[in-house]
């Protein structure tokens, strides 16, 4: 069975008339790094909050289809109970910190649950070393960077040690640099700790490259699922207003002046660089 | 600004820092009844120099005398205040006792201002809030005060923003009369409201995705032990109080005046 | 015309953010200044309109000296949208949010009510004139905030963080509208970490790290040296990443932008196939 799967779910907020996500099937897989990318607006973010229950438990409003995450109906589970199995990271670090020490703050969840102080320990130790902020877990969040305060961000999910992490633009705010370092701490949660991973971002140019299954969103409906590099030679992402990586751009620029370049659609840098040389020391 | 940087607490360690701090409480609580006690100068004076090893333990000498300095003004006039009084009270005329019971009135005024900043200066709010959370105050306003001492810095960045973001459209603060001053601050405030209500909804967005209300009995990461230095505070706190509580009954004590003649 | 001369300021909190930087900005230029957070970017630009006044040195803008002059007057020349939309708005409906600038620098009511609807058609947001500002989009409230400061037509416009939050299509608009200023001689400023969109506008670009500017020219070449940019703390733009990768191969190395990339690409695999 399928860790995450809907079936025909449509959402409304409460106040409005428009459906904010509608008729929305998909199925995620255990261990995927699934990116989901699409326009502002087109519900990516209210697709999150269906993941961990917020949606329509905290936001009301009316919800028809079905979703099971984890083996959970969401629409019958409390919040706190889905956030054992999911942890949600959002876009503005500084909103999800509310402890006045680093490690008080990835305690919070464990807390919540009501874990013993030795083991509660250990988990949230562990979390502070798979961020890398062991070293200022003592510090208050005045004293880190916006880079710090999203990896504490994800510390505090992971010690409650979830078996998704759901990730809501979580490096807008952030430079080029700390949201790579971001997005290394995730990638080796996916890759090592067997986490599966949703990460919501329109940078594809920085994100591309991590993923395995990529999501497309427009209007409120998936319009496009798959293997990223069938989805980014489509020309229906380009259409929909969907930011192609730089590379990807350059190779199907190349492919159409007929450059031999393989048929591997590249997803970042390092990989057309590959087919380049490739290419041009080839005989 | 300026007033919130003092929020920005760090962490300081010290003797007096790693004091429990509902001990320290306590203590004040001590201080603080041992000087209502007294309206002499010498059990006032000697109430103000028994805690000044804890300053100097605590090395906070500087902060310490800048929170006196803003005391002065009240001290000043909480004396002249018993002076006059005195004086228009007593028929235009002034005793030697009459000056110093005001200056022992400022004294005890200057006791407890003094054991409050110890305790302020020397708990950071971190502490504060755990102390808060282990006693029997139900743990919602444990953290109500921490996401205040967290949130009231940003939220004063956030304001001077927003006074940046209107100044550069053109708008003018100290412009016009008082009424108009006053609606000045309109297009501060609302900005202010608005994002801090955006922002109280990330928050509880944020806390229901880390299992808030999971379970009836939360725990705690830290927990507050006692330690020697606590148990001596304790001893400390109940000499005081026993050794004032004994003069107040039992001694007679002497004013200056009394000494002097 | 900007004129830096050695400034240097630290705030209240005794952090110095400014170490002494000279810089000048000719009339119609497009600046991008760029750097880590925290590198001193936003108290640099905020010197611009009077929002801080330097330490040491001075700020000249269009021959008037900072120091002497009030935020409001410097603010008539030297307009500033701020990252966040949200720190400014505040009127019950968009065209009150418009005229708002417009009324602080005691415009005359027939001038505000056209330059509204100037700004409103500039941005496509006339449908939108009688709505409140807290109803719209993310993207329409940014652009609001835009427009009420492009409203009073400033010769200079410093953009602060324009693109985060951003999608791709609203990038691309932004970046066609900054060429609209251009080709009107304004000046644009951007600070910005966003090197794929500083790379696809190729501006004049302005480094800076811990308070000092470390480099100041061209886009296509600052953004192309590696070792330049790791001190700063900022990331290849993905084409120049390419061309690094293939640095072996002896190509030209400063290029950053798409065609240019094609066109290069195209020749040396001719010219291999020969």
């Amino acid at each position: 069975m399928a860790l995450i799967e809907t079936k025909g779910l449509t959402y409304t907020y409460p106040g409005t008339s428009k459906p904010s996500i509608h008729d929305v099937s998909i199925k995620i897989e255990k261990g995927e790094f699934v990116l989901i990318t699409g326009p502002s607006g087109c519900g990516k973010t209210t697709l999150c909050r269906c993941f961990n229950g917020l949606v329509p438990h905290f936001y009301q409003g009316e919800i028809k289809g079905e979703i099971t995450v984890a083996g959970i109906n969401t629409l019958d589970q409390h919040t706190y109970e889905i956030a054992k199995h999911v942890g949600l990271v959002f876009q503005n670090p500084e909103n999800q910190l509310f402890a006045l020490s680093i490690e008080k703050d990835v305690a919070f969840g464990l807390e919540n649950m009501g874990t013993a102080r030795e083991e509660m320990r250990k988990k949230v130790d562990w979390a502070l070393h798979q961020t890398g902020i062991y070293d200022i877990r003592e510090r208050s969040p005045h004293e880190i960077s916006g880079g710090q305060q999203q990896r504490v961000a994800i510390a505090s999910v992971l010690a409650m040690e979830p078996e998704i992490i759901v990730l809501d633009e979580p490096t807008s705010f952030l430079d080029p640099l700390s949201a790579e370092k971001i997005f290394d701490v995730i990638y080796k949660l996916n890759k090592e700790q067997g986490i599966t991973v949703v990460l919501v971002e329109h940078r594809l140019d920085l994100t591309a490259k991590y993923t395995n299954h990529l999501i497309v969103m427009d209007q409120g409906t998936v319009r496009l699922e798959g293997d990223p590099r069938d989805i980014l030679s489509n020309e229906e992402t380009r259409r929909i207003g969907v930011g192609i990586p730089k590379a990807t751009l350059l190779y199907q620029m190349l492919k159409k002046e007929n450059c031999n370049l393989g048929n591997k659609t590249p997803l970042g840098s390092e990989e057309l660089a590959d087919q380049i040389l490739e290419e041009l020391k080839g005989d | 600004m300026s007033i919130f940087d003092g929020l920005k607490f760090r962490k300081v360690n010290s003797l007096i820092h790693n004091l429990d701090p509902r001990i320290k409480f306590v203590y004040v609580i001590g201080v603080f009844i041992a000087a209502l006690l007294f309206l002499q100068i010498i059990p006032l004076l000697a109430l103000f120099v028994i805690q000044l090893p804890f300053v100097f333990l605590a090395r906070v000498q500087q902060q310490w005398l800048r929170s006196l300095r803003g005391a002065a003004f009240l001290a000043a006039f909480i004396f002249l205040i018993n002076i006059a009084t005195n004086f228009f009270g007593g028929g235009y005329t002034l005793t030697p006792s009459n000056i110093e019971g005001a200056a022992a009135m400022t004294l005890r005024f200057v006791v407890l201002v003094e054991s409050f900043s110890v305790f302020f200066l020397t708990t950071s709010p971190d502490h504060l809030g755990l102390a808060l959370e282990q006693s029997r105050v139900p743990y919602e306003f444990a953290f109500a005060f921490t996401a205040a001492v967290r949130f009231v810095p940003v939220l004063a960045e956030e304001a001077q923003t927003i006074m940046d973001a209107q100044k550069a459209r053109g708008l003018e603060l100290e412009k016009g009369n008082l009424l108009k001053r006053i609606r000045n601050y309109i297009p501060i405030l609302i900005p202010l409201i608005v994002s801090a209500i955006r922002r109280s909804l990330e928050l509880a967005e944020a806390m229901e995705s880390r299992a808030w209300g999971a379970c009836k009995k939360r725990t705690n990461l830290y927990s507050l032990q006692l330690h020697k230095g606590d148990y001596a505070l304790i001893g400390i706190t109940a000499t005081i109080l026993v050794s004032a509580i004994y003069a107040y009954f039992f001694v007679s004590i002497p004013t200056i005046v009394n000494l002097l003649s | 015309m900007i004129e830096v001369e050695g400034i240097y300021y630290s705030y209240p909190s005794k952090v110095e953010a400014l170490r002494g930087v000279s810089l000048n900005i000719k009339d119609g230029e497009f600046v991008a200044i760029m750097g880590q957070n925290g590198a001193g970017k936003s108290t640099l630009v905020k010197h611009f309109n009077g929002l801080l006044k330097p330490s040491v040195g001075t700020v000249t803008v269009d021959g008037i000296k900072t120091v002497k002059s009030s935020v409001a007057t410097l603010a008539r020349n030297v307009g500033f949208v701020f990252q966040n939309p949200d720190h400014q708005l505040f009127s019950e409906t968009v065209e009150e949010e418009i005229g708002f600038a417009l009324k602080n620098f005691g415009f005359d009511v027939k001038v505000i009510e056209e330059r509204i609807t100037w700004s409103l058609e500039l941005l496509s947001l006339s449908q939108y004139r009688k709505t409140s500002p807290f109803l719209l989009s993310g993207g329409e409230r940014k652009r609001v905030a835009l427009a009420s400061v492009l409203a009073c037509d400033p010769k200079m416009l410093v953009l602060d963080e324009p693109t985060i939050g951003q999608d791709y299509e609203q990038k691309e608009k932004l970046r066609q509208f900054i060429m609209q200023l251009q080709s009107q001689g304004k000046t644009v400023i951007a600070v910005t970490h966003d090197v794929e969109f500083v790379a696809e506008c190729n501006p004049r670009v302005v480094l800076m790290k811990e308070g000092k500017i470390v480099a100041d020219g061209q886009g296509h070449q600052i953004l192309t040296d590696p070792a330049m940019l790791e001190a700063a703390s900022i990331v290849l733009p993905q084409i120049a990443q390419v061309f690094t990768k293939l640095s072996a191969l002896g190509l030209s190395k400063d290029i950053i932008n798409i065609d240019e990339a094609k066109r290069v690409l195209l020749k040396a695999m001719e010219k291999h196939k020969r």
